[in-house]
Parts: structure tokens; sequence; C-alpha cells
């Protein structure tokens, strides 16, 4: 009993990470209907930046900094000088481009730095805090949860309350309209690059101390999963990225525990076969209804 | 004019026929100019072509990408390994058996992931397919009584018959076999490409909800082009085993299956011949880099290994994506074209027999 | 006194035969020209390239004296030039108070006025203005897409088609909106119908555009008026 709710409160940790990196994926595919399947490979050239930095200054928390600000630029950099490329004519086009920057990036870490794990140090504890008797979550499981919470709930705001949220949106449904009404939306397309890149860097980093270590490949994993987790929830629904993380997140975390790690790639096929083949507009797709 | 009307780049079954053993024949005599290793190298490229060729016809005449195709090829390899291991008889039965085993394996996981996304459009068949090969390890492993985990399953060593082991290498023999497979494969994918189905497959790419309108199952059309496309690529996977005697995980990886990629799309997507260039590339490629670096001190080299190659192929696909998207063959086309419009011909303008693949991707699905 | 928005020569084409060639084309100040045809007639161009989403291949756009070359799609409306497009472009997923404010985004604190004055304008959708773009009728939507433009308080609005698909009678309640728009507020409207009868009746002027070229162009109660011409231009 003790270890599931272990393994729920972990799976709750790993859950929160898998959604925002979800998230990322989600906010490319709203705002240019592409899926970056180089989110991963950009996101652990931050992590990159992040390892080194703190390796200089000795502080996490610059390193952090670092990342994300380094994060912003390779969104930046990436949707206008590669995905510009991308043909508006073509879905794959832009997925071929990001195949080719995936190849790009992870070979020139590996130039660069090697193939070696490096393990990632956080300043938190790693034993589980213990309620009642009962080992619920580490500290730094904790510090996750609440960061993804603060993230989407300010990724919330932004889209329903602000301006640029407004236009963020109307542009990924409507970007025809939204330029007659004075819409910059090249300008939107290119914030939501920043912004996914921003929060995909945030989710590698906080997820690759939890792993193996750092190393040029350590997010093809979590790229699988966190695709899993947007078709799960549905491409285009941010609400659904929160729950199919969750849902993946804590599905995973019980597999490992009650299975084995080994089994978690075969899970996340199985567990995609399944809803492409039982709900393939996604479980909380909400938009079958204006389809039709 | 007789027979049926043909589109542009469509051609009679005997004439496609004839091309295919024209080339077979061609390669056929090519091994007996080539080294050892050459012609190794040449098996490796005609077992990369059953894969690329079925991939590049699922991509042009579906407009669908799959990420994972060295994992298909991978089945294809377990099929034939497992299959060899267990008969109780050797030779040529023993080898068109497991060639068909593997076919049949490949055939069944593809019909799967096929079913489960290959009828909707978009990115789910790259995602599914790329979590196929990111799980192909954790496979092995967990069913490692069969499969033998990392190490993966070796085969007897086939030799060449008795009649010609005089005349004939190993490895020209390797490469000879491999070509045969290839050209069968191959022959079999132009032939599904140019008759009904592969009109049926243009319909449903260039516009699903017209197809569906007239009378086209829009959904069996892209299962079954998935279908027919992991079975080239398990055939290619297993003559690739045929010739390194052996398939593991460490293989057929991610970098793999996106290498499989990089040639279908600077051969130029949907084009079987680009598939070959491309995989000729692929084949090429890493090997002279090898070649280039082998001098470098011990760290550096070892750096560079595989990643500098990678490098270059992920910079040659963004290239091609941006400034040639329709890869080395549409390149070649369209200077064949411009040569033959500045000599005047009789016959109307250009030739009408090999066009580039005009329209390749599906157009975007806009959102109203 | 020159037309607020005065065109000259435009041509258009995509690749081969032009769609558009030689329009001129002046919609004076506080009045509406109706811009008839056809389908196929180039209507529908012929607005989309005021609006710069069709590139020109000839001729000049101005705008209050002020030539638009090189003036892009998002700085046209800035300019106050406001275009409803073709099936009325309604975000569906956006609610009907979010389409309005997206109208009049880049204007500065009195947006609020200008949404309030649509709601008073269109009172059918202050009643309905948390409800999605998805879920309104056809009058509802083309209210908010009018709506939406008046927002930016253009100097001149582009309306294409604006009746398509609607009941008789919340036509003739649109057309009489633009007309009472026009003369209290000087709003000034270039109006693309294939309902003839209903843009002539509001307008002021007349153009009739046959095969991308103006065959006439005269006042409006000339225009219905001349059997001849709708015989052989707007076919009734």
């Amino acid at each position: 009993m003790d270890r599931l709710v272990f393994l729920l409160g972990t799976g709750l940790a790993r859950g929160a990470v898998l959604a925002l990196f979800a998230l990322a994926l989600v906010l490319i595919w709203r705002g240019a209907r592409v899926v970056n399947f180089a989110q991963g490979a950009m996101a652990v050239v931050s992590t990159y930046v992040a390892f080194e930095v703190t390796s200089l200054t000795g502080s996490y928390w610059l390193g952090l900094l670092a990342a994300l600000l380094a994060g912003g630029l390779l969104g930046f950099a990436v949707e206008r000088g590669v995905m510009r490329f991308a043909s508006p004519a073509s879905p794959l086009s832009g997925v071929i481009l990001a195949i080719g920057l995936v190849m790009v990036l992870q070979s020139a870490l590996g130039i660069v730095f090697g193939p070696d794990y490096r393990p990632m140090r956080v300043p938190f504890d790693d034993s589980a805090i213990v309620v009642g008797g009962v080992p619920l979550l580490s500290p730094y499981d904790l510090f996750v949860l609440v960061v993804a919470v603060a993230v989407m709930g300010a990724l919330a705001v932004l889209f329903r309350w602000t301006s640029l949220g407004l236009q963020m949106r109307a542009a990924a449904f409507a970007p025809e309209v939204s330029r007659l009404l004075g819409v910059r939306v090249s300008r939107t397309v290119t914030v939501g690059w920043v912004l996914s890149s921003v929060v995909g860097s945030l989710a590698a980093l906080l997820l690759v101390p939890t792993s193996l270590g750092l190393n040029p490949h350590a997010t093809d994993s979590l790229f699988v999963l966190g695709f899993t987790v947007a078709v799960v929830g549905g491409l285009d629904s941010p609400v659904g990225a929160l729950v199919g993380g969750v849902t993946v997140g804590v599905a995973m975390s019980l597999v490992t525990g009650y299975l084995g790690a080994g089994l978690v790639p075969i899970a996340v096929l199985v567990l995609l076969v399944l809803v492409l083949l039982l709900r393939p507009a996604g479980l909380f797709a909400a938009a079958e209804a204006r389809r039709a | 004019m007789t027979g049926r009307q043909r589109l542009p780049g469509q051609r009679s079954l005997a004439r496609t026929l004839v091309l295919a053993a024209g080339w077979t024949v061609v390669a056929l005599g090519g091994t007996f100019a080539l080294d050892p290793f050459r012609n190794y190298q040449l098996a490796l490229v005609a077992a990369y072509l059953c894969a690329t060729a079925g991939l590049t016809v699922l991509v042009g005449a579906t407009g669908q990408l799959s990420l994972g195709h060295a994992a298909l090829m991978a089945v294809g390899g377990y099929g034939y390994a497992l299959t060899v291991n267990a008969l109780p008889f050797e030779g040529l039965p023993a080898f068109v058996l497991a060639l068909l085993a593997g076919a049949l394996a490949s055939a069944v996981v593809g019909l799967l992931l096929g079913l489960a996304a290959a009828r909707l459009s978009g990115p789910y068949l790259a995602g599914l397919t790329l979590a196929v090969v990111v799980a192909l390890p954790a496979v092995a492993s967990t069913w490692s009584t069969v499969l033998h985990g990392d190490q993966g399953v070796h085969v007897a060593f086939q030799g060449v018959p008795d009649g010609l082991r005089r005349v004939v290498a190993l490895e020209q023999w390797q490469a000879m076999v491999a070509v045969v497979v290839t050209a069968a494969v191959v022959t079999g994918l132009t032939v599904l490409r140019g008759g009904r189905f592969g009109l049926r497959m243009l319909a449903v790419r260039d516009d699903e909800v017209a197809a569906r309108l007239s009378g086209i199952p829009a959904g069996r059309v892209k299962v079954l082009a998935f279908t027919a496309s992991s079975v080239a690529a398990g055939v290619g996977g297993a003559v690739l085993c045929f010739v390194a005697q052996t398939v593991s995980p460490g293989a057929y990886t991610v970098g793999f299956s996106l290498l499989l990629v990089v040639a279908v799309v600077i051969g130029g997507l949907g084009s079987i011949l680009g598939a070959a260039l491309g995989s000729v590339v692929i084949v090429l490629l890493p090997w002279l880099i090898g070649r280039l670096t082998a001098n470098l001190p011990a760290d550096a080299a070892q750096r560079l290994d595989g990643n500098l190659a990678v490098l270059v192929f992920g910079l040659l696909l963004i290239t091609v994506m941006a400034v040639a998207p329709h890869g080395l063959h549409g390149a070649l086309v369209a200077r064949r074209r411009r040569r033959s419009s500045r000599r005047p011909t009789r016959d109307g303008p250009g030739p009408t027999e090999e066009p580039a693949p005009r329209k390749v991707l599906v157009p975007t699905e806009e959102q109203r | 006194m020159s037309a607020l928005l005065e065109v000259r020569g435009l041509t258009v084409g995509y690749g081969g035969a032009p769609v558009l060639r030689d329009v001129d084309l002046d919609v004076p100040a506080g009045s509406i020209v109706a811009l008839v045809g056809a389908n196929g007639a180039g209507k529908t161009t012929l607005l989309r390239t005021l609006s710069a989403l069709v590139p020109l291949t000839r001729g000049s756009i101005r705008l209050a004296g002020q030539d638009l070359a090189g003036v892009s799609v998002e700085d046209r409306v800035r300019r106050g030039l406001a275009h409803v497009p073709e099936g009325r472009g309604v975000v569906a997923e956006l609610t009907v108070d979010e389409n309005l404010r997206l109208g009049g985004l880049w204007r500065g604190p009195d947006r609020r006025a200008a949404v309030a004055e649509v709601y008073e304008l269109f009172e059918p959708l202050a009643r309905r203005r948390d409800n999605p773009g998805h879920q309104l009728s056809g009058g509802e939507r083309q209210m908010l897409s009018l709506g939406r433009a008046l927002v930016a308080r253009p100097t001149v609005l582009l309306l294409d088609e604006p009746s398509l698909g609607l009941a008789p009678r919340v036509v003739a309640q649109i057309m009489g909106v633009l007309r009472s728009l026009a003369d209290r507020t000087g709003l000034t409207v270039l109006l693309a119908e294939q309902n003839v009868v209903g843009a002539l009746s509001v307008a002021d002027h007349g153009v009739v555009l046959g095969l991308g070229e103006v065959v006439a162009s005269r006042p409006a109660h000339e225009l219905a008026a001349d059997d001849s011409l709708r015989h052989a231009y707007l076919g009734f």
C-alpha cells in the first residue's frame, strides 16, 4: 500500500513534467500545424547549457535561468532559420525539417560533449517526505509539481486573459482572418515557438536529474512519452495535455514500480496503439463538435 | 491507343518487368567487377533499398511518413533468423522460406500499426512508428528467451552453393542474392504503384474527401499502402540478416531509421530511383567520412565517429528540404527537361515518361 | 476632390490569364458603392487585392490620397481599410466577445467603447457575448463579422457577400444598418454582392464587373433600371 502511494506521488510529478512537454508540442501544433519532432533535441541543448553554467558558477538556479534563456533563443532561431522553409502546402516538410534538426543538434552535442552520461545534481534532498508513516514523494518531486503547476497557470492566464494570448489563439485557428484584423501572424507564430521551446526546455531540465543523466539522446524517450501524452489528450487541447500527462505519468510510474522500468517503452507503445485505434482524436478532444 | 489510359509516370506491366530484368542483369554483372568490400557495400545498398523503396512509395503515394522503418526491418530480420534457425534443412529452400516468414512477420506488424495510425492523416503515423523504434530494445530484452536481448539472434553461416564456389566469392554471392531479392521487391512496389491500387493511393493523397466520395475506401487504401511498405522493409531486414548473419536491436536504432528518411528525402520523395540513389549515399557517405577522420587523434576520432556523418546528413536534409524539395531525382528530371526543351522535339514538349513527383506531399488540412 | 478609395488600372493574374484587367474604381467618402457581377467575375479577388491578400500585377490603390503599395495586410487595417471576408470569417473557437476584441486589439484603450457601440448596434450579440462563434446563427455571424470590422473604426469597409445564405429579412436588416452607418457616421463601404437588387437598393453607386473588367459604373438607381445590362451581366 505504501508502495502504491509512493508510486502515485512519483507518477504525479513525472506526469507534470510530461504534461509540460506535451503542452509545448500542443503550443506549436496549434500555432503552426507542425508536430515539432525536434523538441526533445532542442530541450537537450538547453539542458546542456544548464549543466555547463551550473558547473561554472556552482549555482543550480543560474543554470536553470540560462537554460530557459537558451531555450527561448533556440526557439526563435529554429523558427526563423529552419522552419520558415517548411512549405505551407505540406505538413510533411515541417516534420522532415525537424528531423534534420534533431540530427544536427544531437550529433553536434555528441561531437562537443561526447557520448558519456553526465549526472545532473539538484539542490534537493531525494529521500521521500513521510506523511503519517507513509512515504509520499521527494522534495524534488514536490518542487517539480509546484513549478509545473505554476507554469501551466501562467500559460492559462496568458492565453485566456491577455491580448497577446488572444492574438495567438486567433492566429492559430484562423490565420488569414487574423491578418485582416491586424494581427501580425508571423510574429505570433514566432512567439509560439519561443514559448514552446522554453516550456519544453524546462520539462527536460526537470526530468533529466531523475533519469540516467545527461547525454545527447537523454530526451529521446521524453519526446516519445510527450508525443503519446499529446495524442492521448488530443494534439489541439492544452487541457488534454495536462490530463493526459498525469494519466500517462502515473501509468508509467506504476509500470516501472510493479513490472520494471524496461517495460515502459512497450507500455507506451501499447497505450499509443490503443488510443489511436479507439479514440483517434484523443480522449479529450473538443474539436470534433467543431468539425461536424 | 490500346490498353487502358495511364497517368504520366505510369508504365505498362510489360515495360516494368523488362526494365526490372535489365537493371537486375546489370547489377548482377556489376558484382563481377567489384572487390569483396564493394560487393559487401552493394549488398547493404540493396538491403537498404528494399526499405527506402517501401518508404518512398508510402510517402509519395499516401503523403504519410514513417520514422520506424528500421524497426520493421528488424521485424523482418528476426522473422528470417528465427525461421532459418528452426528449419531442419538448409540451402535455398530454407532461405526462401525464412525470407517469406520475415515478410509475413513485418506484414502482420505493419498491418497492426497501419490500422492504428495510417487511417488518420497528419503526424500520427510518424509518431507511432517512432515509438516502435524506441521500444525495440525493450521488446528484445523483455522476450529475451526468444530474441536474446541486446545480443540479438545469430544465424548459421550460409556459404556459396557448391557449383558456384569456384567462380564467386562469398561477398559477391551475398551481393547477388541481395540484388535478386531487392529487384523482386522493387518490381513488386512498382507494379503496385502503377496499377489500379496506385491510382487509388494518389486519389487519397490528393483529396481524401473527394476520394471517399468517389467510392474509394480511403482508410483501407492507406492501411494497405503501409502494410506493403512494411513488407518491403521487412524483406530488406531479412536480406541484411542474411548478409550480416545476425540481427540485434543495436543495428536498428532511431538513428538508422532517420537515415532511411534521409535517403528517401535526398533521393526525392516518391521516386524509387531516388531511393536507390539515396541508399547509395547513406552507405557511402559514412564510410567516406570514416576514412577521412581515421587519421585524427583517438579522442577526436571517437567523438566524430558516427556523429560527423549524422551532422552532415542532418544539414543535407534541411538543405534539400529548403532548396530542392524534390531531391536528387527531381533535380535530374529538371535538368533533363531543360536540356530537352532547348532542343526542339518532334513529338510534343519534353519527355513524359518520368515526371518529377509533382505534389509529393499532401495538402495541409485547413481548419475550415 | 478625389475619392477616399481610388483604384487605377488594377491588373491581377494568377499565372497566365489575368483575373482582373485594368480595373478603375472610385469610392467617395461617406458613400456605399456596390460591386456586382456574376459568380467568378472577380469581385472577391478585387477585394482580396485591396487588402493585399492577393498580389497585384499592375495598377495602384490609394486610400485617402496615400498609395498603399508595399503596405502589408496587417497594416492596411491600421490605415483604415477593414475587410469582412467571404464566408464572414468568424473565428469559431473564440467567443463573441473575444472576436470583437480581436477587431481592435491594436487600437489601444478606446476599443472598449468601440466594442460597447457594437453591442448597442447589434443587440443579439450582447446576449451571446460569451458563446463561442460556432454556436451562432448565420445572421448573428454576419452581425459579428460586421461589428468586429467596425471595432477597428475603419474609414473604408470592404464587405464580401454579406447576404450569402441569409434570410431576406436578415439581409434587409444588415443593409439597413449599412445605410444608416453611412448616413450617420460617414462610413464608406465597398459592397461586393451577388444579391444585386439588395445591394443596389442601399448603394449610391454601382460598378458592374464582368470577367475581370469593369463593364459599367453608374449611379445605383440607373443601373437597377438598365434592363439590357441586367440581362447581359447580372442574369436576372
